[in-house]
Order: structure tokens, then C-alpha cells, then sequence
């Protein structure tokens, strides 16, 4: 069963148009909600006025002298209001929610909210973040740093001092938006007497669950938090529905408990919502003159945007990935996010890796030019191998055989194509990579994420877990674990949809450790109840074991079993220097692209891309798959297309006319291969997956488009006119 | 205004303001919310419908525009006894569906070309006005062959 791919579970429901995502719903007398949002970047709020034009008292209005309890997004640092009252921080910060019957007049009145601000001077860029605190001006802390992270092994200053080449170059990679075609919507209904339930598009509930009882001041077995078929979320659905649940809850909650929707559109999503960090690093690589690397200094900034957020871990993630896939045994990172006067960046697949791996790839590249190594040679020379030391001081137990998979990613792209006179010019690049699968040192063990599977009286069996399907094929593949450990019909197993008054805390929908560490706990759960139900008995599997399961129900025994994250034995990890096994594992991967470029518009495109990944057992090949190519699209997306133009730290081109996503018609299909190395505490074998592919396309084109024109581009997105700009600067392309 | 559509094979007769978008008559009026928003403006596609056999995309298209036209939503697609149409079977079984929001209005963009080859030279430039963010569109090239009886992806 697994290593098969049963058509998904929601498969029919999501073809036929009977899957109900939030806007779907009906809700008897509902209120449609509307976020009345500042317009400019940085300034004191000094008062807000209702402008006459609608029938103002049959509206419901909240502002911060509203909230019941706490007015802070509960996340990591409490520095961000639902509602702001006072500082303004950011464009599109929200100060009035507003909410009645009647969509139109919503929409209508929402123009007639002003807000009346005292403007600051904003800081957009990390320098003038820094320069603006050092004058006295922070807006957090002392000097506007939202978190710092150093990693030192060996002596990198030495290393640097008596290296024979030193390579030094500065990357940079711009916002992105995560683009789930389902605008971010919720539902509330709350009220001092019921509580709150939230129903919505998410990929965390038990974020959400923890979020509103503070802002609402109610206990937590007064929240209920209900995940709805979810259109994507891509890291965009993991902290921001903390956000505007809190704001359809208190719209219920001065309404007396009607139900209040909240479904942004289009603008108001892109404007207003969190995108991938902006990026800059700066490496300076020392090499023997063979192509050693025996030196690496990394600095790496994140724009963090106006408040915390997941900034702090997104910033590990990039510290911890900067490395990239190479032996160095004289490494130091110094990582800094930094605060500016943007709406906050947040989670998106990935989350922060990949800024840091696009860095160390063009690195690689511009290294091999400098060095005179052919790009693939220097990478061979380097790879990670069995007992090499990463620079946090985990030691590589096997090989991770990066050379096999770009030896089979180089076959599989075949001969080079042969350029046509006056057609476009061609490239070829690869990025070779990893990606940590789950949480971060030890949040897991924090986490403490639990899942358990249930009898019902029939005897099937019913998986309780807070993971979300957002897409990926969660259920599918948690009914595979499940069934396949207990050897009966898919059909025989049920995912209950995650509603945190029913299912345990499961940890959140990221980091690519849903089919890896909630996969494990409901493997375990199954051997568990497997156990439990033959009780010493003959095995049995099939219908034979579903009677089994339904008789073990009616003599009143246990229906229940839950299992509770264990770390793999051996893994240990201390946050205070920030050294240890940094994840439990890892997944590697060799993307490898042709890439053309036309010699009048100077776009490039992407030609044959072939994705390599190791990832322990695929669970199911057709949605690891899916995986793969979807990923690699939101990566050349990020690569060649998807261009965020800021303006006071906001986003300008927030409608899909002019921000740019990859089509069917600039799509070629994404040619996957799998490598299979069982992972020993992944259920069936396996790693993480998702935000794997999302690291190498940026990388691999940039080194494409290196080898097609001879010049090295540091900056994504690699726009047309970007192109055109560095070509004319190297005096003309290649002939 | 009085609007007299015949949605899925049904005819129907709806009070509504000459400029609502087809988009909210079907989802509001009709409750047929398999039709999806993604964006409002005509850039994404997940509203298509068929609109006399014609993919379009419902959020431009205002209701009078409709008047007594024959709409195919995706709620229609399937036979009377519930059974897939074969493109809905391919973009489950080929992995051509994730989260699912951007699905109906594929499904039906793929179904008005594969009925009419001529209006796109390929499959990627068939669906070029339908995004989905999830698969990259290999496993939907996938689907779609697979609906058309071929082994082979094709691709853009």
C-alpha cells in the first residue's frame, strides 16, 4: 500500500465541485467583515472618522478600545496588535474592522472610514533599519534587531587569511508572494457566554486555537478552531489566519454572536499579507587553488518586516541551510533580521532556506569561474559524504551520494541542445542542496505533537491529528500509513477533519514534517491499536480485522490510541550555542535545468528541468510527485517571473495582471526522479518533502543563465531587463 | 432584471441586477459554489464556466450578458447517475488535483478544448488563462491526455 497511489481521498469531492472551502458555507445570518487598513508606512494614529454616506448604526464597528483581552497576535514576541491604536507600523496595517449584512453596502462604507495619521519617516531597506536606530530612532529594542544568530566551527578568519583563492560575493533575492488561488477567509462566531468557534482556511488550527483565547479573554476550552477545505497555503496559511480569525472573532463578539465572514479579495490578500523575506548575503569563500573549500564566512540579512512574526525561525532556517551541501570545516554565520516599515514578511515553503542556498550556489558558480573549475567539478570536490561535519556540528552518518544524483539529473537532461544561428542562447546549470525535515533543533521535542487513531463501533478506524490538507494529500496519505500497518481497505480508514474540540495538537502544518513526524505517531498508534485488537490472537487484516476492531468496540475495550513525539534516539541539540543536530533529517536533492534566452526580449525560459531528490520512502509516488513539480514551479516563478515592487514597504502590484505567475504556457513538464533510502523513524521510510524543491530552481537557472551569456547574475528575480542591463555590461552576450 | 438561464441542463429564472457578475448569480443565487474566485479581475480562471460551450470567465461576464445563454458549471459535468466525466476521473486519478480551488474552472477549460483542438495549438496554451499554484501543471498535462486517451503528457 505504500509506494502505491490510490487516487486521493478528496480526489472526487475536489473534481466534482461538492468540496466546500470557506466562501462556500452557509452561515444563517451572516455579516460580511471589511478591515479598514492604514495607507501609509509609519506614523501615530489620532483618531478615525466615519464619514456620512451609510446608515453607520446598523453597522458593526470595532476598534482596539473594543477587544475583550489582549490586543497582541499571540506568536512569538507580543509585539503585534490586532487592531493598532497608537504607533502605526506598517501600510496596510489594520485599525477598524467593520462588518453588516449586506456585502455591497460593506464594500461601500469601507471607503468612508479615514483614518487620521501623523506621519513618521519610514525605513524600507536594512541599512537605513540600522542607520535609523543608531541615531537613536529603534522602532525594536535597541537596534531595530528582531533576532541575531551566530555559528562558528573552526576558525573561519584564520582559514580565510591563509586561503589560496578568496572568493567574495554579495546575493540578493526579492519578496514573494505565496499566491494560494483561495484568498486567506474565515468564519467566527463568538460571544462571552458560547465562546468562539472559527471556521477557515489554515494550515494550523492549534496556532489559531492558541491565538484567540487571549485576544478575547476566554479560557482555552472555550475556543474551537474547525480547518475547511483549504485552496493552498504554501507557508501563507500558517500565521496569518491567527490574524483575521481574531478580527471576524471580535466582529462576532460585538455583534452579540452572529456569525461574521471574513474573505479578503484578491487586492486586500496580496496588499496585506505575508510574503517570503526579502534577502541579502555576502560569502567569502577561501579555496586551495585545486578547489578545496576550506574557508566560509556568511552574513546573512533578513528583511523582517514591522513586527516578529516567524522571523526569528525563519532566520534559523536560513542560518541553518547556508552552508549549502559542501564539507568545510572552518565555517562562521552571522545571520541578523532586521526590522523595517513593510507589512511583516512570514512563512513561505521553504522559509528562509531558500535565500541562503541561492547565495551559496551562486557562490559555487561564480567560485568555479574565478578558480577556472568547471561549476559541476568544484561541486564534486566538495560534496557533503558520510562522516563530514556540518557547520553546527552534526556529523553525516551516510553518504547522501549527491554525486549519483547529478550524475543521473546530468543523463536524464541528456546531450546539450545545439544552438540554432540568431535563435536564443542557450544554458544548462544545476543547484545541489538539502533541506532539514521538521522542526529545528529541538522543536519537535517542545512541540510535543500528538495524534492518536480511534475504533468506531463499526470497527473502522478514525485518525485524529491537527495536520491539515492544504493540498498536499495529508489524508491520502495518513490513510495509506494507517491502513497499510493494519492491513485493511483504505475505504475502511477516515481522516476526521481537524477541529481542535475533536483532534489532539498535532504541532503545525510546516517545515515539511507532517507525513514524516505525524505519519510516525499515527504508524505507532496503529502497531498500538494492531496490538490491542488481536490481543495476542491470530493476525488477522481485511474485513477479518475490521469485525475484530468492532468486537474489541463492543466488549468495551479501548477505542483510543494516541502516541506522543519521541526524538530518535541519538539527537540532541543545544539552543544556547547553537550547536547539535540541527534536524533529524535530511532530505537531498540535484535540480538541473536547460534554460534559453531570447536574444531580442532577453526573458528567459526554462527549456527541461530534471529534479533529483533522495527523501527516504515516497509514500505515494504520484502526490510526491506533485510535490516535486509544484514546488520547482513556485521556484522558477521566483526565479524569472514573480517580481514584488515595494513602495513604502508595500506591495504595489498586488493583482495578478502585473504580478506574474508561471502559466501552462510557460511550463514544460517537470521531469522527477526519486532516490530511496529508508529513513529509519519516518513512517514507511520516509523524510520530509515539501519545501525541498523550492530551494533549487532559483540557483540552477541563475547558473543556467551564468553558462549561456558568461556573466553571473546576484539578484532574483532575473527579469528581462536585468538581463539585457548585465549583458550590455559584459559587452554583448555569447555570439 | 429577470434573467432566464439554462445552467446544467435545467432552466431557471433569476431576479437579478443586470451587472452582477455571473460569478456571484451562480454562487449566490443558484448555490452552485463549485464555481470558484481566485481573483476577480480574469487573471486566474478558477471561475470559468461554459457559456454556450465557450470556456469564460464568469467574474467579467455580467449577468445580462447571460441572458437565456446554456451554462455548464462544473456541478454539470458529471452524468445524471453521478459518474465522473472522464476528464474529472483523470485530473483525480493523474494526481491533476491538490488543494482543488483552481480545479472546476481547469477541468472546464480542458473539457472546452479537448472539444475543440482547434481553439489552442497545446494543452499548455489551452489552459494558459487557468492557474494553479499547487502541481507546476505536469500532472495536469498528465490529466488531460489521460482524458484524451494519450500516454503522453505533451507539456507546453
Amino acid at each position: 500500500m505504500i509506494g502505491e497511489s490510490p487516487t486521493r481521498t478528496d480526489g472526487a469531492a475536489k473534481v466534482s465541485g461538492r468540496a466546500l472551502y470557506i466562501d462556500d458555507l452557509p452561515f444563517e445570518g451572516v455579516l460580511h467583515g471589511k478591515t479598514i487598513r492604514t495607507t501609509v508606512p509609519r506614523g501615530r494614529l489620532r483618531g478615525v472618522r466615519f464619514l456620512p454616506g451609510v446608515p453607520w448604526d446598523e453597522f458593526v464597528v470595532v476598534t482596539a478600545a473594543d477587544i475583550p483581552g489582549q490586543n497582541v497576535i499571540v506568536l512569538i514576541e507580543p509585539d503585534q496588535p490586532y487592531l493598532a491604536h497608537d504607533v502605526i507600523r506598517h501600510v496596510a496595517e489594520p485599525v477598524v474592522l467593520i462588518a453588516h449584512a449586506d456585502k455591497g453596502l460593506v464594500e461601500k462604507a469601507a471607503t468612508l472610514v479615514a483614518l487620521d495619521i501623523d506621519p513618521l519617516p519610514g525605513v524600507f531597506t536594512i541599512e537605513d533599519s540600522v542607520a535609523s536606530a543608531a541615531t537613536g530612532d529603534a522602532q525594536h529594542g535597541a537596534d531595530n534587531m528582531f533576532k541575531r544568530y551566530h555559528v562558528a566551527r573552526g576558525d573561519a578568519a584564520a582559514a580565510l587569511a591563509k586561503a589560496e583563492v578568496v572568493v567574495e560575493g554579495t546575493y540578493e533575492t526579492g519578496a514573494q508572494e505565496q499566491l494560494y488561488i483561495e484568498t486567506q477567509g474565515v468564519v467566527a462566531i463568538a460571544s462571552a457566554e458560547k465562546g468562539v468557534t472559527v471556521w477557515g482556511s489554515m494550515q494550523c488550527p492549534y496556532y489559531v486555537h492558541k491565538a484567540l483565547g487571549p485576544v478575547l479573554g476566554l479560557p482555552p476550552e472555550k475556543v474551537r478552531v474547525i480547518q475547511t477545505v483549504t485552496g493552498g497555503g504554501f507557508g501563507g496559511k500558517e500565521e496569518y489566519p491567527n490574524v483575521i480569525a481574531g478580527h471576524a472573532a471580535l466582529l462576532s463578539w460585538k455583534a452579540g454572536g452572529r456569525p461574521v465572514k471574513l474573505v479578503y479579495d484578491r487586492l486586500e490578500d496580496m496588499w496585506a499579507t505575508t510574503k517570503r523575506h526579502p534577502s541579502r548575503t555576502t560569502i567569502r569563500a577561501g579555496f586551495t587553488r585545486d578547489g578545496d573549500l576550506t574557508a566560509l564566512h556568511i552574513a546573512v540579512d533578513l528583511d523582517g518586516g514591522a513586527y516578529v512574526t516567524l522571523t526569528p525561525v525563519v532566520l534559523s532556517r536560513a542560518t541553518l541551510h547556508a552552508a549549502g551541501a559542501y564539507r568545510c570545516d572552518d565555517v562562521t554565520i552571522e545571520a541578523r533580521a532586521v526590522l523595517t516599515n513593510a507589512p511583516p514578511y512570514g512563512a513561505f515553503r521553504g522559509f528562509g532556506a531558500p535565500q541562503t542556498i541561492f547565495a551559496i550556489e551562486m557562490h559555487m558558480e561564480r567560485a568555479a569561474r574565478v578558480l577556472g573549475i568547471d561549476p559541476l567539478d568544484l561541486r564534486r570536490r566538495n560534496f557533503l559524504s558520510a562522516g563530514d561535519t556540518l557547520p553546527t556540528g552534526q556529523t553525516l552518518a551516510e553518504d547522501p551520494g549527491l554525486g549519483t544524483m547529478l550524475d543521473e539529473a546530468l543523463a536524464a537532461l541528456g546531450p546539450r541542445p545545439a544552438a540554432t544561428p540568431g535563435g536564443p542562447w542557450h544554458g544548462r546549470g544545476v543547484a545541489t542542496f538539502f533541506h532539514g525535515s521538521g522542526f529545528t533543533g529541538s522543536g519537535e521535542v517542545k512541540l510535543a505533537s500528538r495524534a492518536a487513531l480511534e475504533i468506531a463501533p463499526d470497527g473502522r478506524i478514525r485518525v485524529l491529528a491537527a495536520s491539515t490538507d492544504i493540498g498536499q494529500g495529508t489524508n491520502t496519505v495518513f490513510t495509506q500509513i494507517v491502513a497499510g500497518r493494519l492491513g485493511i481497505a483504505l475505504a475502511a480508514v477516515e481522516v476526521v477533519p481537524p477541529d481542535t474540540d475533536i483532534v489532539p495538537d498535532s504541532g503545525p502544518t510546516v517545515a515539511s514534517r507532517t507525513s514524516m513526524v505525524v505519519g510516525e505517531l499515527l504508524d505507532r498508534a496503529a502497531v498500538d491499536l494492531k496490538m490491542a485488537v488481536e490481543a495476542g490472537g491470530p493476525p488477522s487484516s481485511g474485513p477479518e480485522f475490521v469485525a475484530r476492531a468492532a468486537a474489541h468496540v463492543a466488549a468495551g475495550k479501548p477505542r483510543h490510541y494516541e502516541r506522543q513525539y519521541e526524538p530518535p534516539p541519538g539527537v540532541s541539540w543545544d539552543d544556547a550555542t547553537y550547536t547539535g543536530d540541527a534536524y533529524a533529517a535530511y532530505a537531498w536533492s540535484v535540480h538541473a535545468v536547460d534554460v534559453t534566452i531570447d536574444r531580442l526580449t532577453h526573458q528567459a525560459e526554462v527549456a527541461d528541468f530534471v529534479a533529483v531528490q533522495e527523501v527516504g520512502r515516497v509514500l505515494h509516488p504520484i502526490l510526491a510527485a506533485g510535490q516535486i513539480e509544484g514546488g520547482v514551479a513556485q521556484g522558477i516563478g521566483w526565479a524569472l517571473y514573480e517580481d514584488v515592487v515595494l513602495k513604502d514597504g508595500a506591495m504595489v502590484n498586488h493583482q495578478l495582471t502585473n504580478y506574474i505567475l508561471p502559466t501552462a504556457a510557460d511550463t514544460v513538464p517537470i521531469r522527477t526522479i526519486f532516490h530511496e533510502r529508508p529513513y529509519a523513524h519516518g513512517p514507511g521510510g520516509a523524510k520530509g518533502i515539501g519545501e525541498l524543491p523550492m530551494d533549487g530552481p532559483a540557483p540552477a537557472i541563475g547558473a543556467a543563465i551564468a553558462d549561456a551569456l558568461g556573466v553571473l547574475l546576484p539578484r532574483i528575480p532575473f527579469l528581462p531587463e536585468r538581463i539585457l542591463v548585465a549583458v550590455d555590461a559584459a559587452g554583448g552576450g555569447k555570439p | 432584471m429577470k434573467l432566464i438561464l439554462k445552467i446544467n441542463g435545467a432552466s431557471r429564472a433569476i431576479e437579478a441586477h443586470p451587472a452582477k457578475r455571473l460569478l456571484d448569480v451562480l454562487r449566490e443565487e443558484c448555490g452552485l459554489t463549485g464555481t470558484k474566485e481566485g481573483c476577480g479581475e480574469g487573471e486566474c480562471g478558477a471561475c470559468t464556466v461554459l457559456l454556450d460551450g465557450r470556456p469564460v470567465m464568469s467574474c467579467l461576464v455580467p449577468a445580462c450578458q447571460a441572458q437565456e445563454a446554456t451554462i455548464t458549471t462544473i456541478e454539470g459535468l458529471a452524468a445524471r447517475d453521478g459518474a465522473l466525466h472522464p476528464m474529472q476521473a483523470a485530473f483525480a486519478h493523474e494526481g491533476g488535483a491538490q488543494c482543488g480551488i483552481c480545479t472546476p474552472g481547469m477541468i472546464l477549460a480542458a473539457v472546452a478544448w479537448t472539444r475543440d483542438l482547434a481553439t489552442a495549438d497545446s494543452v499548455g496554451e489551452a489552459l494558459a488563462g487557468n492557474l494553479c499554484r499547487c502541481t507546476g501543471y505536469t500532472k495536469i498535462f498528465a490529466a488531460v491526455a489521460a482524458a484524451r486517451g494519450q500516454g503522453d503528457g505533451g507539456g507546453a
